[in-house]
């Protein structure tokens, strides 16, 4: 039918399964698929932005808490519904969210990004 | 209506002679340059010599290598220092004659980052991790050091330590404590002495870690301490008062070469 059937379809089956081949190692480790599941503070429910907003810009809002604190002295803490919270990563967000590994680190590992936060800013106890 | 030439030319005109009868005041702002809480401040330090250090008083030094996890290295190349203290001869090289006392020459002297009105660190710096708040504080935004050593070169007074090494590695393998309230940094960035301008923008009557151990060390010893801190544009400033009331000689390192310190030693 085609010239040279044989070995097209040959290297077309090796190259599938290559390309497949993470697939079903996957399958074949019983580890498909997952949903990171980062562990919630139970103390409270409330932070200093909603839960979508957070997910969604907490890098943002931290990169404005450090020019505002570092550049430009202003250490005023961020208050809602009458909580204070200290725009700083081990005061601030530290304190709810204590457990780095358990929060902060199962969603990053998900996604594949390695912020070097914890390098020098020193994690809640 | 399309304005003709002549129109254009008068209001023109007006507009030039509007800018002469005082129309620019309102550019004269008077909002703080950087944040609130440190405006119209100039924070600094005054060394009360007089009566020197008591004998082996590490109390500044200890207060604030705790509270800023700056770790102790073995090796002098290593070594990171915020404040020190260092033998009279090598901090005011000029006083020194073939006629001073071995006691004057080696009588220690605490030595920190001076906190420049012109400090060439921050002219140095080709990123802007070193800058000058609003309050005079040579500050450092650790996330924008790319460990380049220029303020090493500039400062004239050492007062600037590099990490050659990872300094957490070392806070863990001390046994050290670490402080929450303040970051630890990573190898290859430069620190030095912030004034603990995370403590005294707070709340203004809080002190640097080092004045506020020395208060209580020099208290122990029955004595008025050697570390004041204060804010000179606060006309009612006790700091002020030190400066200009005590009779003493007020003088600072190097004043040749106009970097004004704001770090005064009353002799």
């Amino acid at each position: 039918m085609f010239y040279d059937a044989g070995k097209i379809f040959t290297g077309l089956a090796i190259f599938l399964v290559g390309a497949t081949f993470p697939f079903w190692y996957a399958m074949a480790a019983g580890k498909t698929a997952y949903k990171p599941e980062p562990v919630f503070p139970t103390s409270t429910s409330q932070c200093v932005e909603s839960t979508e907003q957070m997910i969604a810009g907490h890098m943002e809002i931290l990169d404005d808490w450090r020019n505002e604190v570092v550049r430009r002295s202003d250490r005023e803490p961020i208050e809602i519904n009458g909580t204070a919270y200290p725009k700083s990563l081990s005061r601030g967000c530290g304190n709810c969210h204590a457990d780095q590994t358990q929060f902060c680190d199962r969603c990053h590992e998900y996604a594949g990004v390695s912020p070097y936060c914890w390098e020098c800013h020193v994690e809640g106890d | 209506m399309a304005a003709s030439r002549r129109d254009f030319i008068k209001l023109a005109g007006f507009s030039v002679a509007g800018l002469c009868f005082g129309g620019p005041t309102g550019c004269a702002t008077t909002a703080p340059v950087n944040g609130q809480g440190t405006a119209g401040k100039r924070w600094a330090l005054v060394v009360d010599l007089r009566t020197p250090c008591p004998e082996g008083c590490t109390a500044c030094m200890k207060s604030c290598n705790l509270a800023h996890n700056i770790p102790q290295w073995d090796d002098i190349k290593h070594e990171i220092k915020w404040i020190w203290k260092e033998p009279w001869e090598h901090v005011f090289p000029e006083q020194v004659h073939s006629y001073s006392t071995a006691a004057l020459r080696e009588l220690p002297v605490p030595v920190l980052c001076n906190h420049c009105d012109n400090p060439p660190c921050v002219r140095a710096c080709p990123t802007k991790a070193t800058f000058k708040t609003a309050s005079g504080i040579v500050a450092m935004d650790q996330h924008r050091c790319i460990g380049c050593r220029y303020c090493l070169a500039a400062c004239p007074y050492g007062a600037r330590s590099f990490n050659w090494l990872d300094p957490r590695e070392r806070l863990e393998e001390q046994g050290a404590a670490l402080s929450r309230d303040f970051p630890t940094r990573t190898k290859g960035v430069v620190e030095k002495c912030n004034f603990c301008s995370e403590r005294i923008n707070d709340d203004a009557s809080a002190l640097p870690y080092c004045v506020e151990a020395c208060r209580e060390a020099c208290s122990r010893h029955g004595r008025e301490p050697v570390l004041h801190f204060g804010d000179l544009h606060d006309p009612s400033s006790p700091l002020l008062a030190l400066l200009r009331e005590s009779g003493a000689n007020t003088i600072r390192r190097k004043p040749e070469i106009g970097t004004r310190p704001h770090v005064f030693y009353l002799v």
